[in-house]
């Protein structure tokens, strides 16, 4: 928020609106947002806990603010990243030029676990594999961002970045009438249409798109029923769906209904029983089949994963370069692979400096920040590396930016992250915003959930 | 819409229905216990609560013969291993609602989530400071909220009337048990009927129905056996009757084949019903004897919401 001593111009009418405001005022309105909140359901579950298993994230009043100026360059970024990952994803289901040209090793491609030999020389509609493609980055000074991740299969928080802005909306009113604060809640459309533009060629008339979802005892399963019903579509399980000839169906009361394109958010795994895990019943079977011979378009395609994997990430510069013949606009944090014999001797040498990530993980579990662990814990950690060294990464801990949240005793600093969600079907659209997470406890670097992050309202400002 | 979503619409309305009708037994318990001869001489009128919400063995299988009143109140409204408690169901509606959170409207989730965070509340709380009356309106509120926030909010769509097929079936199958209570369980002797006993068991009826000042209002104040057979079983302007409950039922059916231009087998079961119903007269359903005809009824409709699942919810035509 600050520029030196100065605040930076973009915080100064919030910082008014503080400082005009007494404290109970503030207390009382965060009790509000957090009554909000719970009444409109919006929670999520934390696996490996017992007890409540809906559980609130925390909400941070205090927004996050970027200008336009700040904002449109990391929008060209993002996008830029967004289509080198669409292209690597067809190129390595096609000719795999960038295997063959030695700038990726092949077997970091092919043999990792979200390679998906099943879809191989399929064409998927526009030649888009990820639609939605949400990265993680984090600033380190005022021109600067790393990207954390990508994620190209299903990433999720976008509905908070939706509800977050509805109550921030609801509660401050004035706030938004005072300042110019780019709008949001186009996302669910711009995604609707992102999705029907992908339909398979066979599909005649308005195509008919679903929301696939594990079900409601999914983490996730409020933002599925969110978005499917600020879409309009319709919010499947499954057993909703089912194969028929050369098409998918659901079950509807007035009898079956083809179906053109499957917004899934579950796991490839878990998409077709006959193909991947027999013993699955989240999936439907035969669907994969179907969408071989062009009869029902996936979003995120199967097989998309290979993007978003730990290990690829380092590569992701490259092949900005390499499919887009551009520099890349965000940078990469350097990243050792411990895999590598010169890297792992790195990494083993410097934990305490470092924080590892295990390649398949997400969602912040089984992770290492070495500066925050004890030595016991540094050397457990150590022997599992050198159990699997394939498993893991290791990343510098970075000096992250910070920004103004209510905590205790008043306004502190607390590290905060982004993600904003890029569209991707017959044009890449980035949304005007994203979900800024905060690491609430003093002094943290992790900022998920499950780990007990909250969330903020992030403003790109018109200037 | 998905099969899936009418289905859990339909079990919605009904487990909400079917809270009602638990808090509604435990008022007419609670009443009946307060009566001044109450235990003298006849059955256990908690007893026969139990058995009219149709848990009579899950019921002895845990608290043994006897009935005491906390025992069927825990039952009724607290404990989660009798499906039909008060708790069960809302807890089960929400389930349903929370698996098609996007055919519900933020008020209609908003009435059946603060059912649920109440109720929580209400756990928490020492039993000692639950008192039954108050569980019991409590219980009620929770029905019109949610009914008043359909009414208000839901779009008149297909959803709306699996909504309504839930509600007035469970409604239907409930006043016909409840009637059974009084008629068939409560008085054993003919000897009682007309005395002072009986009167009181009547209105306590008409009191859990919330049909009491609507009686008076549609007979004139004498309770008779006939007259309220006549009013909780034929009268279409009683929101409880059974001609009405199944009047509402052949009216959503009709609407949906409308709206999707066929007809399922539920079509032609609540026509028949209908019709032989319309046509009954109150002699006749004395005369086929009151529990008889209550019994074929709570069977009919059974099969009834059958033909709907068949019909619509499965999703195979």
């Amino acid at each position: 928020m600050y520029d030196g001593k100065r605040v930076r111009p973009a915080y100064a009418k919030l910082l008014d609106w503080v400082e005009s405001t007494s404290p109970e005022a503030l207390s009382q309105k965060q009790r509000q947002a957090e009554a909000l909140f719970r009444r409109i359901g919006i929670t999520f579950a934390v696996y490996g806990e017992g007890g409540d298993t809906e559980r609130l994230i925390p909400f941070d009043m205090m927004p996050r603010v970027f200008t336009e100026y700040e904002w449109r360059r990391l929008e060209r970024g993002v996008k830029q990243r967004a289509r080198a990952l669409n292209a690597f994803l067809y190129d390595v289901y096609h000719r795999a030029e960038i295997t063959r040209a030695g700038i990726i090793p092949a077997d970091l491609v092919f043999r990792n676990e979200a390679y998906e030999p099943a879809v191989v020389g399929i064409d998927p509609p526009a030649g888009v594999y990820s639609h939605i493609v949400g990265i993680d980055l984090v600033r380190t000074g005022p021109e600067e961002f790393f990207v954390l991740e990508d994620n190209c299969r299903t990433p999720s928080g976008v509905s908070y970045m939706l509800e977050n802005r509805e109550i921030m909306m609801r509660m401050f009113p004035d706030l938004f009438r005072a300042t110019r604060i780019a709008p949001v809640d186009d996302y669910p459309d711009r995604l609707r249409r992102t999705l029907a533009s992908v339909a398979p060629a066979s599909c005649e008339g308005q195509p008919v798109s679903v929301l696939l979802s594990p079900g409601a005892f999914n983490s996730a399963y409020y933002e599925h029923s969110f978005l499917a019903d600020q879409m309009g579509i319709e919010l499947v399980e499954g057993q909703d769906l089912f194969v028929q000839g050369d098409f998918v169906y659901m079950r509807t009361t007035e009898g079956p209904k083809r179906v053109h394109v499957i917004y899934r958010r579950l796991d490839d795994s878990f998409l077709d029983p006959l193909c991947f895990r027999p013993e699955s019943m989240l999936g439907v079977p035969g669907l994969m089949n179907v969408y071989r011979s062009g009869g029902v378009a996936i979003a995120s395609a199967p097989g998309a994963g290979v993007a978003d994997d730990k290990a690829v990430y380092i590569y992701v510069p490259e092949m900005i370069r390499f499919y887009l013949g551009e520099e890349p606009i965000l940078k990469n944090v350097q990243t050792w692979k411990c895999a590598d014999p010169s890297d792992r001797k790195f990494v083993l040498e410097n934990l305490a400096d470092l924080v590892v990530k295990e390649v398949h993980g997400s969602g912040g579990y089984g992770m290492l920040v070495g500066p925050k662990s004890t030595k016991e814990q540094v050397a457990a950690y150590a022997e599992r590396i050198k159990g699997d060294p394939a498993a893991f990464i290791a990343q510098p801990t970075l000096a992250l930016s910070t920004c103004p949240t209510f905590v205790d005793e008043g306004l502190a600093p607390r590290h905060v992250d982004l993600r904003p969600f890029c569209l991707v079907g017959r044009e890449v659209h980035l949304c005007p915003g994203g979900l800024t997470r905060v690491a609430l406890k003093e002094g943290s670097l992790v900022v998920n959930s499950s780990q007990g992050g909250g969330v903020k309202d992030t403003w790109v400002l018109a200037d | 819409m998905l099969s899936r979503t009418a289905e859990n619409l339909f079990w919605l309305a009904r487990y909400m229905e079917r809270a009602e009708t638990m808090a509604r037994l435990l008022e007419v318990g609670y009443r009946m216990g307060l009566m001044p001869s109450a235990g003298t001489g006849y059955r256990n009128e908690w007893a026969s609560l139990v058995s009219a919400a149709g848990s009579a063995r899950g019921f002895g299988a845990k608290f043994g013969e006897e009935f005491h009143q906390r025992d069927v109140e825990t039952w009724l409204f607290f404990d989660r291993e009798n499906p039909s408690s008060v708790i069960s169901c809302i807890e089960t509606a929400r389930q349903n609602g929370r698996a098609v959170r996007t055919a519900l409207t933020t008020e209609m989730w908003d009435a059946l989530n603060g059912a649920y965070l109440d109720l929580r509340e209400i756990e928490r709380r020492p039993r000692s400071e639950a008192l039954l009356p108050e569980l019991c309106e409590w219980t009620k509120r929770q029905g019109a909220l949610f009914r008043g926030a359909t009414e208000g909010t839901h779009l008149q769509n297909d959803g709306y009337d699996f909504l309504n097929l839930g509600w007035y079936l469970e409604r239907g199958d409930n006043t016909a048990r409840l009637l059974d209570v009084k008629y068939y369980v409560l008085l054993p002797t003919t000897d009682m009927v007309g005395g002072s006993i009986d009167t009181y068991q009547w209105t306590t009826l008409l009191r859990a129905l919330s049909a009491y000042r609507a009686f008076h209002w549609a007979y004139g104040g004498e309770y008779s056996p006939r007259k309220i057979a006549h009013f909780l079983i034929l009268n279409p302007a009683c929101p409880r009757s059974l001609l009405h409950c199944l009047d509402t039922v052949e009216y959503h059916l009709d609407r949906l084949a409308k709206a999707y231009g066929s007809r399922t087998a539920a079509h032609d079961r609540a026509e028949a019903a209908l019709g032989e119903l319309t046509a009954a007269k109150v002699e006749d359903v004395i005369g086929e004897g009151l529990h008889e005809f209550l019994t074929r009824f709570v069977n009919q409709n059974a099969a009834l919401g059958q033909d709907v699942a068949d019909g619509y919810l499965f999703g195979i035509q």
